[in-house]
């Protein structure tokens, strides 16, 4: 979706400021936050896909007005409450109220190793892969209004195929519940004025790593 | 470490407890009374993330790449097979990438889009790399992101930004600073910053040694 959250190249951000000697978490709920995410991720309550997602479709001024675990706290709440593991109420009394739905999985101390590492996103892939490397492309332009990993930066500009990443669960699908369809990964690599324009520094290049269905032949 | 809701603050020095804090305490609360998990579990990944999972990991990870040219080759050509050999991190996750600087070329990561980042070898991100300005500039004007670090490239460096757009994760090999010729990897490991592994700092020189 052309939401808040695709922020490549926009303007008006200010300064990146560094904080020295940050800490991991700057208040315990962030830590209790990311655990609480991890957690329902490994029992099985969303895909990395529809955790996104779930970010994604805050409202632009939530999204601003929150930090980074504000936010994971908000989609937390959505995605139980959307996903009927948990009522509104249940969450506004601070306690369980109705029978818990059946998961797959519960998250014991044991499963923990388990969310400590990424997940494997490669796949068999359904078909031969359709780019080479040194291969020039388009992206497509879409304006998809669920998920989508094309950066619109990106949408519509020629690139070159640097590598084949392998097949992946293609985040498209998978956020919308539609299934892994996996596809074939590409790292492509823009020239920085094929982007900005032709006062963009000449010594820059971007790459993307692409899912084949967001390319096509240039 | 036990979680006991009823009188732990252990984390909160007895202030009083925030919005967001009482509203994560909620959300905890429900998902263990309904037996989805175990604040046991929470008090585990936290403890992983805050003492355990930390750009030290790949400090060791870059410091054996100097140091031995054949880890090097093997780190660029999979660098989840590479890292996964050390045994220095429990569990790698797939699709990590090594992308190497040179005189010629200074690499830079982001994720536009989100905050995707190299957990296993880096840790959390700051919260810079998941903040606006960086997400925004880093893939238009990375030479004034680099300069709000302080870091200034020659004119005719190339650079590579690389938006982490996939389950790919990358992770930068900077160049060996001069004058550490006979170095352990232990020694060099304390020049390697976590920023110059993201590409928004450079190592550490040789007197800078810890």
């Amino acid at each position: 979706m052309d939401g808040i959250h695709d922020m490549g190249g926009m303007h008006g951000f200010g300064k990146v400021e560094p904080e020295l000697n940050e800490p991991v978490f700057h208040a315990a709920w962030e830590g209790r936050c990311l655990a609480l995410n991890r957690a329902m991720g490994v029992i099985g309550a969303w895909t990395i896909d529809e955790g996104r997602s779930g970010i994604e479709e805050l409202p632009p001024q939530v999204y601003l007005a929150h930090s980074y675990y504000g936010k994971w706290a908000l989609r937390l709440e959505n995605m139980i409450i959307s996903r009927g593991l948990a009522g509104a109420d249940e969450i506004a009394a601070g306690h369980a109220l109705h029978p818990a739905k059946s998961m797959k999985r519960k998250l014991g101390v044991a499963d923990v190793p388990g969310t400590l590492t990424r997940g494997s996103f490669g796949r068999q892939p359904p078909a031969p892969a359709r780019f080479k490397v040194g291969e020039r492309v388009r992206t497509k332009v879409i304006h998809p209004a669920t998920h989508t990993r094309l950066p619109r930066y990106t949408r519509g500009r020629v690139g070159t195929i640097e590598a084949l990443r392998g097949c992946h669960v293609f985040p498209d699908t998978s956020a919308i519940g539609a299934g892994e369809n996996p596809q074939w990964l590409y790292t492509v690599v823009f020239e920085g004025r094929e982007l900005w324009g032709e006062n963009t520094d000449p010594t820059l290049t971007v790459s993307i790593d692409a899912f084949e269905p967001y390319l096509d032949a240039a | 470490m036990a979680h006991d809701h009823d009188h732990d603050d252990h984390h909160e020095h007895g202030s009083e407890l925030s919005e967001m804090q009482l509203r994560v305490r909620a959300l905890e609360t429900v998902l263990a009374e309904k037996g989805y998990i175990d604040p046991a579990a929470l008090d585990l990944i936290v403890e992983e993330f805050e003492t355990r999972i930390g750009p030290h990991n790949g400090a060791r990870v870059v410091a054996k790449a100097w140091a031995d040219p054949a880890f090097k080759h093997a780190l660029i050509e999979d660098a989840t097979k590479a890292v996964r050999s050390l045994g220095l991190i429990n569990r790698v996750g797939d699709h990590l990438i090594a992308v190497e600087n040179t005189p010629k070329l200074h690499n830079v990561i982001v994720c536009t889009l989100c905050s995707c980042y190299p957990w296993e070898v880096l840790g959390l991100p700051p919260v810079w790399y998941k903040a606006a300005p960086y997400r925004s500039r880093a893939v238009n004007d990375p030479r004034g992101v680099l300069a709000d670090f302080g870091l200034k490239l020659p004119a005719d460096t190339q650079i590579r930004v690389w938006d982490s757009t996939a389950e790919t994760r990358f992770i930068v090999l900077p160049m060996r600073p001069q004058g550490t010729e006979g170095w352990s990897e232990e020694k060099l490991a304390t020049l390697v910053t976590r920023d110059c592994m993201i590409g928004t700092g450079l190592p550490r020189n040789s007197a800078e040694a810890a």
